[in-house]
């Protein structure tokens, strides 16, 4: 399971360098686009850049940059590419982190009352409601949220993370975050929803015809003792790979969320490189995100392994 | 008409049958044929020169107009009516999501196909790759290509083929390999049956309805796909389809202004759409799949 991580994260690697070169042929060029520089000057930087080595020479003096963290410079802010991620990271993983865990939650329980309760109304309301939140673009639900609750009812604020010119500290700078954080992540959590209530739903569903809920019934166990000690511990199991797969999503999740709201994330780094482009951000936004997701893969499938004993060696 | 034929078009009359009978394929079913009529109707519909902000000038229009000032949506920041955008961009969408869902389709269905017919180290070199076009987070590789690549709709549609087959490769190939197990396929081979044939004739025809069900639920996610990638400014220029509406009213500021009528008519139409094909698709899968609708 490791080597084939292993081996997707080389793929990935030289996917990136390809893809890229295949645009781009000449960085330097393009990074002076329109500007009188003589060509003496220009030949050097683009030796500077390896730019005219083989492209044998570049790829290997692309591995070994990217392995010790440089991926180049920001077209549009000259930083380090490196900076403006890790400087946008905190953002994402506080905003996306905290929606993903809320929409874990709520949605298991909401698909266990839907199964429990089949045919129910409780049942139709949640399996449409999670529906309709589930087939509207995300960044639309924000937008609505928006002009509701920012415009029409000043509540909170129309984006960012802080006020602006804000000079508070500790506490109520906190408070002030979790402010502006609030519509983002209920668009989020709505969004992310439908999914966990959907499997947990179905789930569920199969193991209510397994025998030993009848035994436990026969027992004389109460209905709530049933749910909560026999069947949904039986259900649970693709909750919990669905949460871990989710969770290597936390980086790329939210890229049109986090653009309506502007919130300083990954997400709002993305759209911003998009608008330039600006091709060296994206390529190591894109290496990000491939990575965080192949290594929450393989996480969730060490889980599934120690969790489910069956699935040993698959 | 020969047996074969004979017991296709049977096949096909007892699948009507069952949908029929279905209230959610129905309705899915009436709520997508409104919206294909309003794509197809569209020069009836609406002035398409209603499109371009020098005539809405010229004709008058208010700027900014909201539904009770101006018929039927209002209108935007360059003075164009709301509702010809929705009826022309009703007509993009679709299209879009109709041709990228068919390349998502047709590539992974291919490569279902060869890698579970042919099998040994064939299948272990497809099946990889396809493990990596699955690993690879969706949406920020297809914003990569269309950054990459440039902006139109052919492109669009290229990238979310390109990036969205890996799941229906693997659902194909898995059931070509049940297929491939059963007694007349063999039989077809003992007689003397090419790869070719056996493919065309015996697991075609048994992998197709698997097929038919996957794209009805891949054409949301097309939509959906290119709704996002539009938003993010990666959209056709040329052709204002509704994810581009939305983009349009979000960067001239439609939500500080609570101008409403400009983004809401084309998210409710990507929802109604979206569900429609949800609607259809399930019914089909569970047509398909008798036993999927006793959990449902």
């Amino acid at each position: 399971m490791v080597l084939g991580s292993v081996a997707t994260l080389a793929f990935v690697l030289v996917f990136n360098f390809f893809l890229f070169r295949v645009v781009q042929t000449d960085p330097v060029g393009s990074l002076f686009r329109g500007r009188n520089i003589p060509q003496d000057v220009l030949d050097e930087l683009r030796a500077d850049f390896g730019l005219d080595q083989s492209l044998g020479a570049q790829f290997v003096l692309y591995v070994k940059e990217t392995l010790q963290g440089n991926l180049g410079v920001s077209y549009q802010s000259r930083q380090p590419v490196w900076d403006e991620i890790a400087r946008s990271v905190p953002p994402t993983v506080a905003l996306v982190g905290a929606s993903a865990i809320l929409s874990a939650v709520i949605g298991t329980v909401a698909g266990i009352v839907a199964a429990w309760r089949r045919n129910t109304w409780k049942d139709h309301a949640i399996t449409s409601g999670t529906m309709i939140f589930y087939s509207m673009p995300d960044f639309w639900l924000g937008m609505i949220l928006l002009v509701g609750f920012a415009v029409v009812l000043p509540w909170f604020p129309v984006g960012g993370m802080t006020d602006i010119g804000s000079t508070a500290t500790g506490l109520d700078r906190l408070l002030d975050q979790l402010h502006h954080m609030f519509l983002p992540a209920l668009t989020l959590t709505l969004a992310y929803l439908g999914e966990y209530a959907l499997i947990m739903r179905s789930s569920l569903l199969e193991v209510m015809g397994e025998d030993y809920l009848t035994v436990a019934r026969a027992k004389g166990l109460r209905d709530k003792i049933v749910r909560r000690r026999h069947a949904v511990p039986n259900a649970i199991l693709p909750v919990v790979t669905l949460t871990a797969i989710n969770l290597g999503f936390v980086l790329s999740g939210a890229i049109a969320v986090e653009a309506v709201f502007s919130w300083p994330g990954l997400g709002k780094a993305t759209a911003d490189a998009i608008r330039g482009p600006d091709l060296p951000m994206l390529q190591g936004l894109f290496l990000l995100f491939s990575g965080a997701v192949i290594v929450f893969n393989l996480l969730a499938d060490i889980t599934y392994a120690w969790l489910d004993p069956r699935v040993e060696g698959a | 008409m020969s047996i074969a034929r004979q017991r296709r078009v049977a096949t096909a009359k007892r699948v009507w049958g069952h949908f029929r009978s279905s209230p959610q394929g129905m309705i899915g079913l009436m709520v997508l044929l409104v919206f294909v009529a309003m794509a197809v109707l569209a020069p009836v519909l609406a002035d398409v020169r209603e499109l371009n902000p020098v005539f809405a000038r010229q004709s008058g229009n208010p700027q900014w107009a909201s539904p009770s000032d101006f018929p039927f949506l209002g209108t935007d920041h360059i003075r164009r009516s709301v509702w010809v955008q929705f009826v022309w961009g009703s007509r993009v969408s679709l299209f879009v999501g109709l041709a990228a869902t068919v390349l998502t389709i047709l590539i992974g269905s291919v490569v279902g196909i060869v890698s579970g017919y042919l099998g040994k180290r064939t299948d272990r070199v497809m099946m990889r790759v396809t493990e990596w076009f699955l690993v690879i987070p969706f949406l920020p590789l297809a914003i990569v290509l269309a950054s990459v690549l440039g902006r139109s709709v052919w492109i669009i549609i290229f990238v979310i083929g390109v990036t969205s087959w890996p799941s229906t490769a693997r659902l194909v190939r898995a059931q070509v390999l049940t297929v491939k197990q059963r007694l007349f396929v063999d039989r077809a081979r003992s007689l003397g049956a090419k790869g070719g044939h056996i493919i065309g004739h015996h697991i075609l025809p048994n992998v197709s309805g698997l097929i038919l069900a996957n794209a009805t639920l891949a054409v949301p996610i097309s939509i959906l796909t290119e709704t996002t990638l539009a938003f993010l400014g990666l959209g056709d220029p040329s052709s204002a389809s509704w994810g581009k509406t939305l983009e349009e009213a979000f960067v001239n500021g439609a939500i500080v202004r609570n101008a409403w009528w400009y983004f809401l008519p084309a998210g409710l139409g990507i929802l109604a759409v979206v569900m429609a094909f949800t609607l259809i698709g399930r019914t089909l899968e569970e047509i398909a799949n008798p036993r999927l609708s006793r959990n449902r």
